[in-house]
């Protein structure tokens, strides 16, 4: 009885010291809040180091949403490449969980420290491809898919990619 | 009956009114600073200019009667504790001279007053035909006939010493010293019953938004919701002038002059109710009660024979 009068006494002396705290608010359109390099935010599509779309059209990513957002289309160009003829992400329904960038295996799909994209017309949520696509290559500036994978394109025969073997003849027993 | 009374009462009216609708922004503020952050500061200076805002917001809003309503005590229920908070302000002395009434009985008055209040509560919950407006009405009823009792008694005390229900009087006769010293228990007791009785937050089991939604309020909105806002914040600031009054001297004090005394006092118990509000969480409906019949009635009766036994003491002598 006495010990729960004194604990009372003692949270309302606690409260009061707290008039010389200092407030944790961020005030926000003033003050930008910190967001990290690797923040996620905003979804973009990158290009590789010499200027050609990353993306592959693999649907990998659109596989991966959870909130099914992201909507493309796969296309082939004349030189052998995948790329997306459309490439479509409704942000209004982007819950921002980066499995996308995960997914993706050509990192051309990456999350950037971005939150601003409020917008009076939900239309306007949704980004085309022309929205979303950047001129840079993001987080990973050395990457180009099709220098090491072993896909065959114009200009880079099987096993002309790096660090990649000749291919063998499996169907030979000559060494 | 002092000179010119309707512009005092329109002034009195107006400071009270006022002085609720801006506590509904400064309440936020002071607890903002007390949590951590910084509450409604964005329109006007320091925010202030939210209270105009809200007022906007709840002036335009449609005043709807839900059809299950009893239509005619519903709309009744809200005005019920703004009169009778309003009214209990006629008692109040604010200076030497500046008070409305001095009636021989203004103690009582003021009991009365702040009892009517709260069939406001009860007639709101019964009246909404909502089982959560319901359980608030009932709550409200059991809360407030049980902290009644001894909300009364504790301030027996007070009028022992003084010797007069007049509230005037109870100031006058704290010139040798204000009547907190001697009637610690009482003050305890009576902060505790008005809260109870004004139903704020350690206490607003009636209300309990975690609970009942928002109690005895639910079904109310616009307008209404607002008288329901306002009697609460006008009894906050009743209570803090009763305290005054009745415990700390009431205008009296050095230097300043009697009205910005009484002022501050007051506004140092408005602050203090909300500090009560930001540091203490809310009870259990059965704790409060045991609360109040096993613990704080005892402590009036002991706090009711001592001052009668001293004080008898004190004539013989």
């Amino acid at each position: 009885m006495i010990e729960a009068f004194v604990s009372q006494i003692r949270t309302i002396w606690r409260i009061l010291l707290h008039s010389f705290t200092k407030a944790e608010t961020v005030q926000y359109p003033e003050q930008k809040p910190y967001l990290a390099p690797r923040y996620r935010g905003r979804i973009v599509l990158t290009r590789d180091p010499d200027g050609d779309e990353r993306c592959v059209a693999c649907n990998l990513c659109a596989v991966a949403c959870p909130p099914d957002c992201i909507a493309l289309q796969q296309g082939t160009r004349e030189d052998g490449r995948w790329y997306p003829e459309f490439f479509r992400i409704n942000f209004s329904r982007c819950i921002m969980c980066g499995m996308c960038e995960e997914a993706c295996p050509t990192n051309a799909i990456q999350l950037t420290p971005d939150f601003e994209m409020c917008e009076y017309d939900r239309q306007n949520m949704v980004y085309e491809k022309e929205h979303l696509l950047i001129n840079g290559t993001g987080k990973y500036h050395d990457y180009n898919f099709y220098r090491v994978s072993g896909l065959k394109i114009d200009g880079k025969d099987k096993g002309e990619a790096q660090n990649e073997a000749e291919p063998i003849d499996v169907k030979s027993l000559l060494p | 009956m002092s000179e010119a009374n309707l512009p005092f009462i329109g002034a009195i009216l107006l400071t009270v009114v006022g002085g609720a609708a801006v506590l509904t922004w400064f309440e936020r503020r002071l607890l903002g600073i007390w949590q951590d952050r910084y509450g409604p500061n964005r329109l006007g200076p320091f925010g202030i200019l939210q209270v105009a805002a809200d007022m906007l917001k709840l002036l335009t809003k449609h005043d709807w009667i839900p059809p299950f309503a009893d239509r005619f005590v519903f709309v009744i229920a809200p005005t019920a504790i703004v009169i009778s908070m309003l009214m209990a302000f006629a008692v109040v002395p604010f200076g030497p001279n500046h008070y409305l009434i001095d009636m021989n009985v203004g103690l009582l008055f003021f009991l009365a007053m702040s009892s009517l209040a709260v069939y406001s509560v009860m007639l709101g919950g019964l009246a909404s035909n909502n089982k959560y407006a319901l359980l608030g009405g009932l709550r409200a009823a059991a809360q407030m006939v049980s902290y009644e009792v001894f909300m009364g008694l504790s301030l027996m005390g007070v009028v022992m010493l003084s010797g007069s229900f007049s509230l005037v009087d109870i100031v006058e006769s704290q010139k040798d010293g204000w009547y907190f010293i001697p009637q610690f228990l009482g003050l305890y007791v009576f902060i505790i019953a008005g809260i109870a009785e004004s139903h704020r937050l350690p206490f607003d089991l009636p209300e309990a938004e975690h609970e009942l939604t928002a109690g005895f309020h639910t079904e109310y909105g616009g307008m209404k919701f607002t008288m329901f806002m306002l009697g609460e914040y006008c009894g906050l600031i009743l209570l803090s002038c009763m305290i005054t009054t009745l415990f700390f001297g009431g205008w009296l004090g050095p230097f300043l002059p009697p009205l910005v005394w009484f002022a501050l006092k007051t506004f140092g118990f408005i602050c203090f109710f909300i500090l009560l509000r930001a540091a203490i969480p809310r009870p259990r409906y059965d704790q409060l009660m045991a609360l109040g019949w096993t613990v704080m009635l005892p402590i009036t009766l002991i706090n009711l024979v001592a001052t009668g036994a001293i004080a008898l003491w004190m004539n013989q002598a």
